[in-house]
């Protein structure tokens, strides 16, 4: 269909292509962004590429004085919080979900809830660092303590479980979505043949919302994965393997965050093709996560028609 | 036998009803505990000297964080004049143009650079304008949030301008309007509560962001209005002040916290009234 | 074209030819850029609030560590640097013009740790060692206890925090311990960046590492002495090489830095011969270019740094004392003071 641009008086012909120009040109603008930020990086990031290859990813070792740099410790860090902190939360933000597609779907306890999780989402990052520094850090003190471990109060167990809190509304909001889009005649159906409402939720909506829910949780795992603040204050800067949940470590971004105002030459480097590797593994979740939840809406309202 | 059955799945089903409602209601126990702190802690920092002082030297009691607060609007300011107009142009083609090469392209990139961490752009922000400006300033990290707003910001456009009935934009070129003009006099206008609660909630995710200012803005003890000069942010405070030793130090931070926190909350409120109140009705 | 469109291109131009005027506008204020290490930043940030309010130059000085401050300066971002660690030979090479360091004060690297009472205890060199080593993991091991009789000491674990950004602190630290240790020597060695025993906690800055000690039982750092007086933590005295157990005060502290300072200030002061002198002592510097044209820089900027410098190491060292860190001896200030005075823009010396 014609969207109206129609030929019109030459003189406003010229402002017609331009408008378009301009408009084409904004759009252009964000491709060329976003190339222009994967080219610096894999530029800047060349001499490193060039000394270290793909052995990077398998390098335990991250020495700015002998400058022998591999990313291991770094991506054992980010896997293993992001990991943890998605195991943490996926009881509460399915629970919310459900709650607030199946049960509670309208009305002012179901606004309440919601507008609970957006604020949630709202708080800054640095925020949820400050509470963790004086809340989880002395709770997880206090475990290790009691289980004799050494008393730091930061590491995996700690930045995991900060993630884990600021990771609900993701995994929750989508899940929510998915879930009020599974078709009323289904579940009317299950309903009809005498089923309760555990069984038609547990039976008909989860399955039918599957691939919602995990598109959420893979949304809320890119996020988990690169967020910086919180996990830079209690994840105890150690740039070694971890060892076990209550060991200091440090993830990708965090390690950034801590060593780039330094860094020179092979060692900004090295940390710059760190950043690439988590601009490239967040695109990746990113994009098939939007990809799944974009087709469900699309079956959904195609379904609704 | 079968009442004892149905008895069984009854239970089943009240149990799950009420470990989900736990659930949903437990995950709320750290948002409360968070607001509790930071109001509790925070409120009674906050005083006539806390919000219009300099910072004081380290280790000296007293002063304040105007100049974070100052430096907080300003980046607002300037990552909105840097993202809102190329935002909505961006925004506006895509609704025009539903299909085709370039606008899945655009769709794409929008979607990536949504979820690219904030450290990264952080360290492109570095790159592109503090190491050949030879400076940190405000404009790199005005820059950097304006790359985090981008997508948000057309994303909302182009929802809004999606939802405008074809018939409007029809009955305009009907008129002999032209293009350009139809798209700015009419579509615009009537979409604006929308992309105004677009804008909104950009400015509210972005006013929290540090780490993109820790390589970019830089910090400063000073007040600073100059967008060449490094700016200091409430974020930065409050990263600044959590990890040091001292108490006051802490208590800033929380203060520091409650004014981000009121700053963000005001700015939802706000896009949420936007789209109730502005909203035109088809 | 009429309109929204150009209503707000004209307000957006407008804004910014107003924000470029107030950036180009004649600064009422002079501001200067430094950053680096936090070992001085207490002082710094004293003395340039007085320098503030006593000649309105304003200088902003951002603690990102010794290595953040050497890297800034070398690309040039920031007019001067802070650095507790001289520079390298590669650092230098890679600054491409020569940089001067002056001496700003002398500070101590101190022990300060986390424990029920808040003993005060002694450390022999070996057990600082072997601390830092992770070697020693509980508070009541006989190399602790053995300097320490009468103090009793937890069963608790040490748990040990080091820098985890580059910093001059931590150089001054690794090179005592290089130079009472054989096993350090061996294992860590020398430097800003030290590739430290795995399991060890690390954090950002002097700030960083004292506000985590404070908090965690059993913790233990190594700090600039003020960051542990400012918030009462407990230090322990380290026995030196003549000795002698010795506190950390401005006394000792001068003490060690009775040696002979050659004309580019480039001097060590840890593990001293003085038998009354703190052996992890250190001087601290302020790094800049010697040939102040560069970049564009404007040459009433370059005079400023220079005043600045000037005051630092004259009139500024009245600061020092009443914040525990040590003043330059005259013989320091005297060398402090002539290579500010080889400052040059565009060949010429700066300061008459």
């Amino acid at each position: 269909m014609d969207t109206g641009k129609q030929r019109a008086s030459s003189s406003t012909d010229d402002s017609e292509k331009r408008f378009n120009v301009i408009l084409a040109g904004s759009g252009l603008l964000i491709v060329l962004l976003l190339l222009a930020i994967f080219a610096t990086l894999l530029v800047t990031a060349l001499p490193a590429i060039r000394q270290f290859g793909v052995f990077f990813f398998i390098g335990r070792v991250w020495d700015a004085t002998t400058e022998t740099f591999g990313a291991l410790p770094f991506l054992a860090g980010t896997l293993l919080t992001s990991f943890l902190a998605l195991l943490i939360s996926i009881p509460f933000s399915i629970a919310i979900s459900i709650f607030l597609g199946e049960y509670f779907r309208t009305g002012a306890v179901s606004t309440f809830l919601r507008s609970a999780v957006e604020v949630l989402a709202g708080i800054p990052s640095v925020i949820y660092g400050l509470w963790g520094l004086f809340f989880l850090m002395p709770a997880v003190r206090f475990i290790e303590m009691k289980l004799g471990v050494a008393p730091h109060g930061v590491g995996i167990l700690t930045s995991s479980l900060i993630l884990a809190i600021m990771i609900i509304p993701f995994s929750a909001s989508i899940g929510r979505e998915v879930i009020t889009l599974v078709p009323g005649d289904l579940k009317e159906a299950a309903y009809s043949l005498g089923a309760t409402r555990f069984e038609v939720i547990r039976n008909i909506v989860i399955p039918y919302a599957r691939s919602g829910i995990i598109a959420g949780i893979l949304l809320a795992l890119g996020r988990a994965i690169g967020e910086t603040m919180a996990v830079t204050m209690l994840i105890g800067n150690s740039n070694f393997l971890p060892t076990s949940i209550f060991s200091p470590a440090n993830t990708m971004a965090s390690v950034i965050a801590n060593e780039f105002a330094e860094a020179t030459g092979v060692t900004a480097a090295s940390l710059i093709y760190v950043a690439l590797v988590l601009f490239l593994v967040t695109m990746v979740v990113n994009v098939i996560g939007t990809y799944v939840i974009q087709r469900i809406s699309i079956e959904a309202s195609r379904e609704a028609s | 036998m079968t009442g004892n059955h149905i008895g069984r799945r009854l239970a089943k089903d009240a149990l799950f009803k009420g470990v989900v409602c736990l659930l949903a209601f437990l995950s709320l126990l750290p948002l409360f505990l968070i607001l509790y702190y930071i109001t509790m802690k925070g409120i009674s920092v906050i005083n006539w000297d806390f919000l219009f002082s300099l910072p004081r030297p380290i280790g000296e009691s007293g002063g304040g964080v105007v100049n974070a607060i100052v430096g907080t609007l300003m980046l607002i300011v300037l990552s909105s004049v840097i993202s809102v107009p190329c935002g909505i142009a961006a925004g506006i083609y895509l609704s025009e143009n539903k299909a085709g090469k370039l606008s899945n392209t655009i769709r794409l990139c929008v979607i990536v650079l949504q979820g690219t961490p904030s450290i990264v752009i952080g360290i492109i922000a570095y790159l592109w304008i503090v190491a050949p400006l030879r400076t940190f300033s405000a404009l790199s990290g005005g820059v950097a949030l304006s790359i985090m707003m981008l997508p948000v910001i057309i994303k909302t456009t182009e929802e809004t301008l999606k939802l405008i009935p074809y018939h409007l934009k029809e009955a305009s070129l009907a008129l002999g309007v032209p293009y350009y003009r139809t798209i700015l006099k009419v579509i615009l206008p009537s979409g604006i509560s929308g992309i105004l609660t677009g804008i909104l909630l950009s400015v509210a995710r972005i006013t929290g962001e540090t780490a993109p200012l820790l390589f970019t803005a830089f910090g400063n003890q000073f007040m600073n209005v100059n967008i060449f000069k490094p700016i200091d942010s409430l974020p930065y405070r409050i990263f600044y002040y959590a990890m040091s030793p001292y108490p006051e130090w802490h208590s800033f931070a929380w203060g520091a916290s409650f004014i981000l926190v009121v700053l963000a909350l005001a700015l939802n409120l706000i896009a949420r009234g936007i789209s109730v109140k502005w909203k035109i009705q088809f | 074209m009429s309109g929204i469109f150009p209503r707000a291109l004209s307000l957006m131009v407008a804004f910014f030819a107003l924000v470029c005027a107030a950036a180009e506008a004649p600064a009422l204020d002079m501001e200067l850029l430094g950053a680096g290490a936090t070992f001085p930043q207490p002082l710094y940030s004293k003395m340039f609030d007085a320098y503030n309010q006593q000649y309105k130059v304003k200088i902003n000085y951002q603690g990102i560590g010794s290595g953040g401050g050497i890297n800034q300066l070398v690309k040039k971002t920031v007019d001067f640097g802070g650095t507790d660690a001289f520079m390298t030979a590669k650092e230098l090479q890679a600054a491409g013009a020569p940089v001067l360091h002056i001496p700003t004060c002398l500070g101590a690297v101190v022990v300060t740790y986390n424990l029920p009472g808040n003993p005060k205890l002694n450390f022999t060199p070996d057990a600082v060692a072997g601390i830092f080593l992770g070697k020693i993991t509980k508070w009541n091991d006989p190399k602790i206890a053995s300097a320490n009789p009468g103090v009793k000491l937890p069963d608790l674990p040490v748990s040990a925090v080091h820098r985890a950004d580059g910093s001059g602190t931590t150089y001054i630290f690794s090179e005592y311990l290089t130079k009472v240790s054989r096993e350090w020597k061996e294992k860590i060695g020398t430097g800003k960046s030290l590739n430290w025993p795995a399991s060890q906690i690390g954090q950002k800055g002097n700030p960083g590492v004292a506000g985590y000690v404070k908090q965690t039982p059993g913790a233990v750092g190594y700090v600039e002495l003020l960051y542990a007086i400012q918030n009462r933590m407990p230090y322990g005295s380290i026995k030196n090489r003549a000795g002698k157990f010795i506190e950390p005060t401005l006394k000792s502290v001068s003490a060690a830095a009775n040696v002979r300072i050659p004309d580019d200030t480039n001097v060590s002061l840890t593990d001293t011969e003085a038998a009354a002198g703190y052996p992890i002592s250190g001087f601290t510097w302020l790094i800049f270019y010697k040939e102040q044209n560069y970049g564009g820089k404007a040459k009433d900027r370059a005079e400023a740094l220079a005043k600045l410098l000037l005051w630092m190491v004259g009139d500024g060292q009245r600061y020092v004392e009443p914040l525990e860190y040590a003043p330059l001896s005259k013989e320091a200030a005297a060398k402090a003071n002539r290579l500010v005075r080889s400052i040059t823009y565009n060949g010429t010396p700066l300061v008459k």
